[in-house]
């Protein structure tokens, strides 16, 4: 099952590949069945996914759907999901299908290579987050850089070589030294099977080493302050479809990394560092959000805002109470879905006008009142009002994070006051006030198939903000197994 | 479902209904449609109310029941329900909310006639009113917080209905962001309740406040007496909302808004959210001493403040927001003082005569053709009799004009005398207490002098808008003309509240048996307390007549000597027209500090010192280097890639190695 759906999408680069010599004369037959296999493919993808989530035995804390296979030289393919990584494969397949129709039109340069980049990236992200053997998830997690890489460097803007030798600067100094301690694992623990290494106890004073090895990788990933500086020029010079899963999928690895290793793994080195992280999230929170109130463009305006809300999750994620993992985990589902909405807000216009000046816009809801009522709730939920996915994810890792410090959370929830700062300073700016800019005079509103591309972002917005139960059910097994190990460690060196 | 839950579930969702349908029906069921079924849904909502309100205090329904209608959230102790709360307070508030809110929906047919955007408008009034309906009927601090940040985003939407005016945008992002401050305390108020209590559920925290009440809590590094601390980082919620000082800056702006808004939202129902969470949690503050001395003196200080800074404004629509700042610090000083009762039961009324007041100012303002400065008004008590009759009406209400002898006045009497008396009761064993009695009654006298400012310069003196036949031309002619009935209406109604839902509550709200009508709802203290000093009881009749005379005095015996003081810019009116200088102060230092804070960060922090040092260093170095060898500095990402690839690859057959080994 899950080979089927980390791999079913490699079927469709074949299927591309194929038909490229089959579909037709013209540059635009081979476009258009680029086009409809890769959705084709993605849809059959997520709903496989939902089939993996329907059949996922909630209430259970283990992993399930498990494989093992050898592979050659001893080592072993191994796949499993369990509460924690099981909404990620959900998000990451419901995700891609909305950015391939966002592409749809806006792409229309080497269109084949484009869809074989994203069903690429779609096997290694699922990948990712079912690997079980450290190996094979090193190979997804390093992987999927590449065709990230080539998206951001072939079809991003006018400054993308910068930006993409930035990513891929920060990545390189990241995985290097968490190839370092995969291997260094690998070496002391003689397995490199993940179910294992959990329940294996290393040493302090070697989790220390290889807890800092793996923030190294998962810092940049998240990112963190003060190595987040390639993610605004990444997202920027990214092309939307582009931008929405870096935001949506990429950055959560980082968390999800936290969560599968550094937490259950090195526990005493987590307990020993929470401070530090603390002290990053924090200034994360308030230092990138007073950043994003000063931008002057849009996008990238979004993307420090992405910053300061995963500072959330690291906050979260180290209060090591399951108030908080579960805040961590619908935090990052929910900046998966928001941010998701918000670049492609940002898409929207950007598409129209070619422009990411805040400045150029201003007065669209005259224009475009569908729009703006979109933008509006995502907005919202950008600002973490209560009734949308945001607030769930802020007010629980929080609240989580106040039983470890109170000090790190009266910063933190200061945040809350700088992001409405920033989000309903940018909205004034580019949709209410009087249409000045002339150019925008004929701009249209959405169309069907932006409609259909919102339309399942708005639902799960506000489902999830209504009922989060929906996401707390499925995670909560595996949270409660997590953090009664992480407390037991808490209490005393082993 | 038995049909006391199934009339209060009806209560909260038809406005939402109504909402939905106008909000997302836009074309298809048009203006006209739009405006009946949330006219219509909000009707059946205030009627509904008015059966429960009937039932639960007349007893034929249990006097306290929670429906359960959906999980919330739900983690561990961390646990809240989608519920309808009913109990004494809830089904107060609720026939306030409602009934405010149906005559503001009547009332908008005529104000908002001419308007494009009629749909909108109504969706977002009946959005507001399911919201604040949520918020009075929360069962836990979740769903508290849910309607309390829900009405605040209608309050946004609402003050920047006019979107096209930058002022209007403006002033909504500044409400929301002030309220957000206010907000910000709130939210660590609940952290630590849940921490302190294991629970969110008002009705499971309650039961264990005797046995918390002394402990004490670590908080940012200090040790904290529990209770004071939880109570005084909710009541920083409750300034936001309720617009108390320090925190208020955001309600005379919010005046941006359409009037019908200010009535229902900025006046009657949302800003009081603040004094209905400080009642509906008195069990805790009760608990907490200094948090109690903290109300007092700040709603003291919102009283007096408001009050003075509404002396010199001109524009009718301020003049009225600064009234309801101060108010509601009535409201603050008597829940701070103990007397909760007291504090409902003024909102209660100030709730009709409030609205009143602003529904009338906009039947003034349709009549003068959008002009909101009084100094352009004048003598119009003639021309548009009636609603001259209804602002009377309120004013008098609001100045609290009555009887104490013999227990007889309008509404406004009976709740603010009943604050200012248990003020100066409680004044006998705490200095703040004392404080907030002085500055009650002081306020008093200011309150009459810049209501009565308000009736003179609007409908006394002489007309200062050009008159309908006068030399300068046919376009600057002024006609002022009664509202249509469809605006007049809901003033009557107001009206009668106004004069008359005093005397007729006065005495479940806060008579003798009050316990009977509270029923534990909130902690409505003793009976009637000790006979009050003579001079005590007629203190604030003394001062309102005061204030009458010289309002009377400068605006109608001497009309312009009140023009002439203003246009000498002294010190003092100076002082008082720019609102103390609060909002020079706070863009100076809040606005400018995260504008400041924010370019140095990025441009100090990341450009320079992070990319810096980081990437862009490393990268020159490194061009520097692939000039040398000539190969890498290409600048294609496939290089790039590449040279990744074959990373990755030599790392993985170390890997290899290590672990075949």
């Amino acid at each position: 099952m899950l080979s089927l759906i980390t791999f079913l999408p490699m079927l469709g680069v074949g299927a591309i590949l194929l038909t490229r010599q089959f579909a037709g004369p013209t540059q635009a037959d081979r476009d258009a069945a680029a086009r409809v296999i890769a959705l084709a493919v993605t849809v059959a993808v997520f709903a496989l996914s939902v089939l993996l989530v329907v059949a996922f035995k909630t209430g259970v804390s283990g992993f399930q759907f498990t494989e093992d296979a050898a592979w050659f030289a001893g080592l072993h393919y191994r796949m499993g999901v369990d509460g924690i990584s099981v909404l990620f494969v959900l998000l990451t397949a419901f995700l891609l299908p909305l950015c391939v129709i966002a592409s749809w039109r806006v792409i229309t340069d080497r269109v084949v290579e484009y869809m074989i980049a994203f069903l690429v990236l779609e096997t290694l992200v699922i990948g990712v987050f079912c690997a079980l053997d450290l190996i094979v998830f090193y190979l997804f997690f390093e992987g999927q850089l590449i065709p990230m890489f080539l998206i951001i460097g072939i079809w991003g803007g006018q400054n993308r070589v910068y930006a993409a030798f930035k990513f891929f600067l920060y990545t390189l100094l990241g995985s290097v030294l968490m190839l370092a301690a995969i291997l260094a694992m690998i070496v002391i623990a003689h397995t490199s099977s993940i179910p294992a290494l959990l329940a294996y106890h290393f040493s302090p004073g070697v989790q220390t080493w290889l807890w800092l090895a793996f923030l190294a990788s998962f810092a940049v990933k998240l990112p963190m302050w003060p190595v987040h500086t390639w993610l605004p020029d990444a997202h920027v010079e990214a092309p939307t479809a582009g931008s929405v899963i870096l935001a949506g999928i990429l950055l959560k690895m980082g968390g999800y990394g936290f969560l599968r290793f550094s937490l259950p793994m090195f526990p005493n080195a987590s307990v020993q560092f929470t401070p530090l992280i603390f002290a990053l999230s924090v200034i994360a929170i308030v230092y990138t959000s007073l950043v994003a109130f000063r931008q002057t463009d849009f996008k990238k305006l979004i993307a420090y805002s992405s910053v300061a809300h995963m500072g959330f999750v690291t906050l979260g994620i180290f209060s090591g109470n399951a108030l908080g993992e579960q805040g961590a985990i619908f935090q990052m589902l929910s900046h998966g879905v928001i941010s998701s909405a918000l670049f492609l807000c940002v898409g929207v216009v950007y598409d129209r006008m070619h422009t990411r000046e805040i400045a150029a816009y201003g007065g669209l809801v005259g224009r475009m009142p569908i729009y703006a009522a979109v933008f509006m709730l995502f907005t919202m939920g950008n600002v973490g009002l209560p009734g949308t996915s945001g607030f769930i994810g802020e007010i629980t890792s929080l609240t989580g994070a106040y039983a470890v410090s109170t000090w790190t959370v009266f910063v933190a929830t200061s945040g809350v006051i700088f992001s409405v700062l920033y989000a309903l300073t940018v909205y004034k700016n580019v949709v209410f006030g009087q249409l000045a800019n002339p150019a925008l005079a004929g701009i249209l509103d959405l169309e069907r198939r932006e409609v259909l591309i919102f339309a399942p972002l708005i639902i799960a917005t506000l489902a999830l903000g209504l009922q989060p139960g929906l996401v707390f059910h499925f995670t909560g097994a595996s949270v409660d197994h997590l953090v009664a190990a992480f407390q037991a460690a808490r209490e005393g060196p082993r | 479902m038995a049909t006391p839950q199934l009339i209060v579930l009806l209560v909260v969702l038809t406005p939402l209904l109504g909402a939905l349908v106008a909000g997302l029906g836009v074309g298809k069921i048009g203006d006209r449609g739009a405006m009946s079924v949330t006219t219509g849904l909000l009707l059946v909502s205030c009627l509904l109310a008015w059966i429960t309100f009937g039932q639960v205090i007349g007893g034929a329904w249990p006097d306290h029941f929670t429906l359960q209608v959906a999980p919330f959230i739900d983690i561990g102790a961390f646990r809240s329900a989608w519920s309808v709360r009913v109990d004494s307070l809830s089904v107060v508030m609720m026939v306030v909310v409602t009934t405010v809110s149906a005559l503001v929906h009547v009332y908008s047919w005529g104000y908002m006639a001419e308007d494009p955007h009629k749909p909108r408008f109504f969706a977002y009034l009946s959005l507001f009113t399911f919201f604040m309906l949520a918020l009075v009927s929360a069962a836990d601090f979740m769903q508290l917080f849910f309607g309390w940040e829900g009405v605040g985003l209608a309050s946004y939407l609402l003050i920047g209905f006019w979107y096209h005016k930058e002022s209007a945008n403006n002033a909504a992002i500044k409400a929301f962001v002030v309220n957000r401050v206010g907000d910000f305390g709130f939210a660590l108020g609940i952290m630590t309740v849940f921490w302190a209590f294991h629970t969110i559920r008002f009705a499971e925290i309650f039961p264990q406040l005797a046995s918390h009440a002394h402990l004490t809590w670590k908080f940012a590094g200090h040790d904290w007496p529990l209770m004071d601390l939880a109570c005084v980082l909710l009541f920083i919620g409750a300034m936001g909302k309720s617009a108390q000082f320090l925190l208020h800056t955001w309600l005379p702006d919010a005046m941006e808004g359409p009037t019908p808004v200010s009535a229902l939202i900025h006046a009657a129902t949302m800003v009081t959210a603040g004094v209905y969470m400080v009642c509906l949690l008195s069990p805790m503050f009760e608990q907490a001493p200094t948090a109690k001395a903290v109300v007092t003196v700040v709603g003291a200080i919102t009283a007096l403040f408001a009050a003075t800074v509404g002396l010199a404004q001109n524009d009718i629509k301020r003049v009225i927001a600064y009234s309801t700042c101060s108010q509601l610090g009535y409201m603050f000083f008597g829940a701070g003082v103990g007397a909760y009762s007291a504090a409902m039961f003024h909102l209660f009324t100030h709730a009709f005569f409030k609205a009143l007041l602003f529904l009338g100012a906009g039947a003034v303002i349709t009549a003068m053709h959008h002009e909101q400065d009084m100094r352009a008004m004048g003598a119009l008590g003639r021309r548009i009799p009636f609603t001259y009759a209804m602002m009377l009406a309120g004013t008098l209400s609001i100045t609290g004009v009555g009887i104490p002898g013999l227990d007889l006045g309008l509404s406004g009497f009976y709740s603010k005398d009943a604050l200012i008396n248990a003020a100066f009761t409680a004044g006998h064993a705490s200095a703040t207490a004392y404080f907030a009695f002085v500055v009650g009654v002081i306020s008093a006298g200011l309150t009459s002098f810049y209501s009565w400012r308000l009736m003179f310069m609007t409908f006394h003196g002489h007309a200062k808008w050009p008159a309908g036949h006068d030399e300068h031309g046919h376009e600057h002619a002024l006609e002022p003309r009664e509202a249509p009935w469809v605006m007049l209406v809901p003033l009557l109604v107001l009206a009668m509240g106004a004069v008359f839902a005093g005397g007729v509550f006065a005495e479940a709200f806060i008579g003798p048996d009050k316990a009977g009508f509270w029923r534990g709802a909130i902690i409505s203290g003793a009976g009637a307390g000790e006979a009050l000093p003579i001079w005590v009881a007629w203190a604030p009749l003394t001062v309102t007549a005061i204030g009458f005379a010289l309002a009377w005095w400068f605006y109608v015996a001497r009309e312009g000597s009140g023009a002439r003081i203003a246009a000498r810019k002294g010190p003092i009116w100076s002082f008082l027209y720019h609102k103390w200088y609060f909002d020079e102060l706070y863009h100076a230092v809040f606005v400018r500090g995260a504008e400041v804070l924010g370019d140095l960060f990025w441009k100090g922090g990341d450009k320079r010192l992070i990319d810096g040092l980081g990437p862009d260093g490393v990268s020159a170095l490194s061009y520097a280097t692939g000039r040398a060898t000539g190969r890498l500095q290409t600048g294609y990402v496939y290089h790039y890639a590449f040279v990744m690839l074959i990373g990755i690859a030599g790392l993985l057959s170390f890997a290899l190695w290590a672990f075949v080994r």
